[in-house]
């Protein structure tokens, strides 16, 4: 049969975001797929390297449009760790909770996009409407409901409001009644499971070479989870699990999503009650006019909701970045992942397989 | 899990009769929450116009624009500038409310503007005091008509919060040595920071230079600072050389008119510019050797300067570096002049005075100590020897109260004199000091000191009586504040009316009248007393201390009568410090009204710009 060049994307309805794939297809067979990213370059990592460390945390988050609390965390962390600042306790659970919310939000997001993509539009609604009430939280807690420019080198910008944490459990238990409701429209619906179960089949050792990390790699049965690995903020303090999932397709990879928003819920409970009940949320830094870094280079890294995310930072003792680079799971997501996955399936899938490997198009052109 | 079923998805038909979720926006709004991010409000009342904001901007999405009919008062730490925000590039972040140091900026929680003009983006922040007319009230407020120019009042969101602030409230404390030690002897009170304090300290400043505005000598306060900051004691130093040259003193003494403008004394302490300045100049030991500042390239031109105090340091100093020939002439063994006298060994030693009279001499400026001019010198010999003469003689008498028996009285500057540079004086158990301004707290704590020293384990007492009342006493609340603490009474809102002797004609006390106002309807000097409201106050000995005026009796009377005063009685100098005698100059406290060495610079720098125009243009 007659091979043919598609591009896919990046004015597709199928598509993530502005980003695009060169396919080259016989007939509904992709034989080989060529990720070409590049339509969403703002330079976030040289604007880095002009504005002062205190003025960069409001400019990281806006590398993930979906989930910025944790570019703001691996920035915060950077910054600690190159300037030795020691964050206080109830900060530390302060940021938990505030990660774990987001990793909620953001799921909710991925679950809309995939529902979405695949015709669910009911479940596709809820999903974004039970966001929506993790926005609401995140107004109420920063101020705003995406770029929340909450988590600050140091700590965290604000502690608390009054009655907050009621209102957090109110709001994760209104979800969460509705776990039955979506298993019984989503998860165990058999067409959803026709659409998901074998596509885009990873295994873990294509899976561990190509760089897939977060539901990818878990969803391979692999338990890798930087929480675990290197706790950082109050991952150390308490119990949580690791959903894994054999299948390595789209349809465990969803699943693996499902069951790690209930267990972020569940650790949201626990962090809430292990809380210091009082105690500042941020260590004083230096005024931010003069703040110089002293020379050195630092790698920090965190689990996002879509798998490990790096920073690589170094300072030339001045009072802005030298150089500043992230590892982002949406990279390797993107290109070599999605490229080795989308090989053998059908032209009708690539949105499908997208999205169950939670490609954000702004997190790979930074 | 259960199995998957094509039947499953049903269940979610019991939503349909579910109320709906979605609000039917404008009809049904939500409640924005209290922190929220939105359109900035700026209480003008508040704002001083630091442009901290514009400054942490990290989308330079605010600028500093002038507003025409606001007022600078830069003595005030007030400019006539606003922040005028660019909501193209603002992000909402909010750094400019956590760093605004008087907590004026805030962000509301309204966020609607909808406009064909992208001019109307650009938008200077007023709150509801100020602009009724666009913060509406709950009633007129419609949500068809939201834009930055139609807005709801008291709605705020973002606010400021000590807290969260961005910057450093408080001050790194000066090491003082106790009030109960320090009254005992003429040690120095002020310990000075050490290497990490001043650090500390000078981190904190905002570089807004509010402070250089203040300052009369405009001093580049926060490049000094900064350089300390960077520990660079040598840099910061030959920044405050260029526009004052005496550091050593002025870290000191200084009346720092710059601390009463920074932007963190608002909401906390404001930062230590003075005490910077004195580590600063502390931490360089020999100014001779380390100091990389050198005199022109000579021009031929000589000036006589009579008296070595700030401003005439000060104008010796800036002249040669422009080259000229400089004398300096003063009546003392040494230089500094009032300060020399007048300031007491615990806030400035004399060898501090020295440190920068000797290196303004190790430039080539010729010093003639212990020479009165008109005495041991004539001043037409000076006029006629010089291409520019500048008179800078400062208040050299003091005022008397002329109430009955006040000969017997002694004089502050005198009794001042002495104790710092002449032989200690003795004094009496119980004293009196009457004035109310610095020169009296001077007085005072001397004495007391005096007292401790000469009888010890006795009690000993100091009074100071003055006419104002507490709110309105001359003297820096910080000297008032120190005196209290070494035991000093005041005895404010009494006047003296009788000098009491007994027998043998020695002080037995001094009746005090109550004040009933010191200044009239214009704030002009003017006391008015309660009749028959009178106290005997106790003592063996009595200082006034309520004022000094100048010594012109050296001028010849034909030059006498050409010297023109003003209406407050100081001389009148133009623009470039020029007298109404041409070739003559003067400064300091006879010309200006702040009556403080940082002024006499300022004096000086005005002169030394105006003689050598006078010098190059001849």
């Amino acid at each position: 049969m007659r091979e043919l060049e598609l591009y896919f994307g990046p004015q597709h309805l199928g598509m993530v975001g502005n980003f695009s794939i060169r396919l080259k297809v016989e007939g509904d067979r992709i034989i080989k797929a060529d990720a070409n990213p590049g339509f969403l370059h703002r330079g976030f990592e040289k604007l880095m390297e002009r504005r002062t460390w205190m003025q960069n945390f409001p400019l990281v988050c806006r590398i993930n449009v979906v989930e910025p609390d944790h570019m703001e965390l691996i920035y915060s962390m950077g910054v600690e760790k190159l300037a030795g600042i020691e964050v206080p306790e109830r900060g530390k659970y302060i940021r938990s909770i505030c990660c774990e919310l987001a990793r909620v939000g953001s799921h909710l997001f991925g679950l809309w996009a995939y529902a979405n993509m695949l015709g669910f539009d009911t479940v596709a609604q809820w999903a974004m409407y039970h966001r929506d009430l993790i926005l609401d939280l995140f107004e109420e807690l920063t101020g705003a409901r995406v770029y929340h420019i909450y988590i600050r080198p140091g700590g965290v910008r604000r502690d608390f409001p009054d009655g907050f944490t009621e209102k957090v459990v109110e709001t994760l238990h209104k979800i969460g009644s509705k776990v039955p409701d979506y298993n019984a429209t989503f998860f165990e619906n058999s067409l959803f499971r026709k659409r998901a179960e074998g596509i885009g089949k990873l295994s873990q050792e294509e899976a561990k070479s190509m760089g897939a990390v977060g539901h990818a790699l878990k969803a391979t049965g692999m338990k890798y989870d930087i929480r675990k690995i290197e706790p950082y903020a109050a991952y150390d303090q308490v119990d949580f699990d690791i959903p894994t999932r054999k299948g390595g397709d789209a349809y465990s990879r969803l699943l693996t999503i499902r069951d790690e928003m209930i267990e972020s819920v569940h650790m949201i409970f626990k962090l809430i009650d292990k809380m210091p009940d009082k105690g500042e949320v941020y260590t004083k830094t230096p005024n931010p006019f003069k703040w110089n870094i002293p020379k050195g280079d630092a790698y920090v890294r965190c689990e996002s909701s879509r798998g490990e995310l790096g920073l690589y930072m170094v300072s030339d003792g001045g009072d802005k970045p030298y150089r500043a680079h992230f590892n982002t799971p949406s990279f390797n997501h993107g290109l070599t992942v999605l490229e080795k996955a989308l090989v053998g399936e059908s032209v009708s899938d690539v949105g499908n397989i997208m999205i169950s490997l939670y490609i954000v198009a702004p997190e790979i052109d930074r | 899990m259960s199995k998957t079923s094509y039947l499953n998805p049903f269940k979610a038909i019991k939503y349909l009769f579910d109320k709906p979720q979605t609000l039917r926006y404008p009809f049904e709004t939500k409640e924005i929450a209290d922190r929220y991010r939105g359109f900035h409000k700026n209480d003008w009342e508040k704002c001083t116009g630091c442009g901290n904001c514009a400054d942490i901007c990290p989308n330079k999405a605010i600028t500093m624009v002038k507003i025409d009919q606001l007022e600078a008062k830069p003595e005030k730490g007030i400019k006539d500038e606003r922040p005028q925000i660019d909501y193209g590039r603002c992000c909402f972040c909010g750094l400019c409310v956590d760093i605004c140091p008087p907590g004026a900026l805030t962000l509301t929680k309204d966020f609607f503007h909808i406009h064909f003009d992208t001019n109307t983006f650009t938008f200077i922040p007023k709150d509801e005091k100020l602009d009724k007319e666009t913060y509406k009230s709950e009633k007129d407020y419609s949500i068809f008509q939201a834009s930055l120019a139609h807005r709801k009042e008291n709605y705020d969101g973002f606010s400021p919060d000590m807290r969260y602030a961005l910057f450093e409230p408080d001050r790194v404390e000066m090491p003082e040595i106790e009030p109960d030690k320090r009254k005992l002897s003429f040690i120095e009170q002020v310990i000075g920071y050490d290497k990490e304090q001043a650090k500390k300290e000078a981190e904190r400043c905002l570089e807004c230079k509010l402070c250089e505005d203040a300052c009369p000598a405009n001093l580049k306060i926060s490049e000094y600072v900064d350089a300390i900051y960077k520990d660079k004691p040598k840099e910061s130093l030959e920044k405050i050389y260029e526009d004052n040259p005496i550091p050593s003193i002025c870290g000191r003494i200084c009346m720092k008119h710059c601390e009463d403008a920074c932007s963190l004394r608002i909401r906390g302490d404001a930062l230590a510019i003075r005490w910077l300045k004195r580590y600063a100049a502390d931490q360089i030991k020999n100014f001779k050797e380390e100091l990389e500042i050198h005199p022109g390239e000579p021009t031929g031109k000589k000036i006589g300067i009579i008296g070595a105090g700030p401003s005439g340091l000060s104008l010796a100093y800036f002249l040669r570096l422009q080259g000229h020939e400089v004398f300096v002439y003063d009546e003392l063994p040494g230089g500094g002049g009032t300060v020399r006298i007048g300031p007491p060994t615990y806030r400035l030693p004399l060898e501090t005075i020295d440190k920068d009279v000797n290196y303004i001499e190790s430039l080539g400026v010729k010093f003639k100590f212990n020479t009165k001019v008109g005495k041991d010198i004539e001043f037409e010999k000076i006029l006629n020897n010089n291409d520019a003469v500048f008179i800078g003689i400062g208040n050299t008498i003091s005022f008397s109260t002329r109430v009955k028996n006040s000969e017997k009285c002694e004089l502050a500057l005198d009794f001042l004199k002495d104790n710092k540079i002449g032989e200690q004086r003795k004094v009496g158990k119980e004293v009196i000091v009457i004035g109310g301004g610095n020169v009296a707290m001077d007085v005072a704590r001397e004495t007391i000191r005096l007292q401790h020293m000469q009888y010890p384990d006795e009690e000993v007492t100091t009074k100071i009586v003055s006419l104002e009342d507490w709110n309105e006493l001359p003297a820096s609340e910080e000297e008032v504040k120190e005196s209290k603490e070494e035991g000093i009474q005041f005895n404010p809102a009494w006047g003296p009316k009788e000098v009491i002797l007994d027998a043998d004609a020695n002080i037995k006390g001094l009746l005090c009248k109550k004040v009933k106002s010191v200044f009239d309807e214009k704030g002009r000097f003017s006391p008015k007393f309660i009749e028959g409201v009178e106290k005997l106050l106790k003592g063996d000995m009595i200082i006034e201390a309520i004022g000094q005026r100048p010594d012109f009796s050296f001028l010849p009377d034909e030059l006498k009568d050409r010297l023109e005063f003003t209406k407050r009685k100081k001389v009148n100098v133009d623009e470039n410090g020029m007298t109404s005698i041409p070739k003559i100059f003067a400064g300091g406290d006879i010309v200006n009204l702040n009556l403080d060495a940082v002024t006499a610079i300022a004096d000086a720098k005005v002169a030394a710009k105006g003689i050598n125009r006078f010098l190059l243009n001849k």
